[in-house]
């Protein structure tokens, strides 16, 4: 079966209360799509996402393989 | 053009005076000038006195976005090499975060290469930084530039 992993990272993965999983990728078009079988529900204004370790948008195609992640705004330096 | 995601401590003017000297043949002569930032951990943040910090980050993407905000820094101005050092992992305060530094023949690029890395790394870079403070854990919140 094809899938993709998704990983989350920090208040994201606290409140999924998980860190990584794999999705199969039936029905699963956009990154909105995967968002939305990881959450349930609509993503919060400032959530950044990126596909194979850069950013995209939550209109950007998934394919099988991806490795697609969910944060919040960052706050390194 | 040299990035490091690391765990352990560093001193960051050890370590300048270390890379200078390894790299001594681009950095040399050639070279007039050198601008430098380092961003250490503090003991406050707003109201809260912080005790110590976890600074989470995306292994693989970290370094790849530094990688890439460095190209594009030498792609815009005339600098022979740029370096930056970020911690990950369990910080204290007083303790170094971030290094950042550019070298060019003028002050002028240096100065720019350097804002701009450090810019580009605050506004993009995953990493996320969780306080201890004497309340609790609390997610810092992103900085509105």
């Amino acid at each position: 079966m094809q899938s993709i992993t998704v990983r989350y990272f920090a208040s994201i993965r606290e409140q999924l209360g998980r860190s990584e999983e794999q999705f199969g990728l039936q029905d699963l078009k956009t990154v909105k799509d995967v968002w939305f079988r990881a959450a349930g529900s609509p993503p919060p204004a400032n959530l950044l996402m990126a596909v194979n370790q850069e950013y995209v948008s939550l209109d950007t195609p998934v394919k099988a393989g991806d490795e697609v992640a969910f944060f919040p705004p960052v706050t390194g330096g | 053009m040299s990035i490091r995601v690391q765990q352990e401590i560093f001193d960051p003017w050890k370590l300048l005076a270390a890379y200078e000297s390894e790299h001594a043949d681009r950095l040399g002569a050639k070279t007039g000038a050198s601008a430098v930032f380092v961003g250490s951990m503090r003991d406050f943040n707003q109201d809260a006195v912080v005790t110590a910090m976890t600074l989470e980050h995306y292994p693989g993407m970290t370094e790849a976005y530094l990688e890439k905000i460095s190209a594009e820094a030498r792609h815009r101005w005339p600098i022979q090499d740029s370096l930056i050092v970020h911690r990950f992992g369990a910080i204290v305060p007083g303790e170094p975060i971030v290094l950042v530094a550019a070298w060019s023949g003028h002050r002028d690029a240096a100065f720019a290469a350097c804002r701009y890395l450090i810019d580009e790394l605050k506004h993009r870079a995953p990493f996320w930084k969780q306080e201890k403070t004497t309340t609790g854990l609390r997610w810092v919140e992103q900085e509105k530039s």
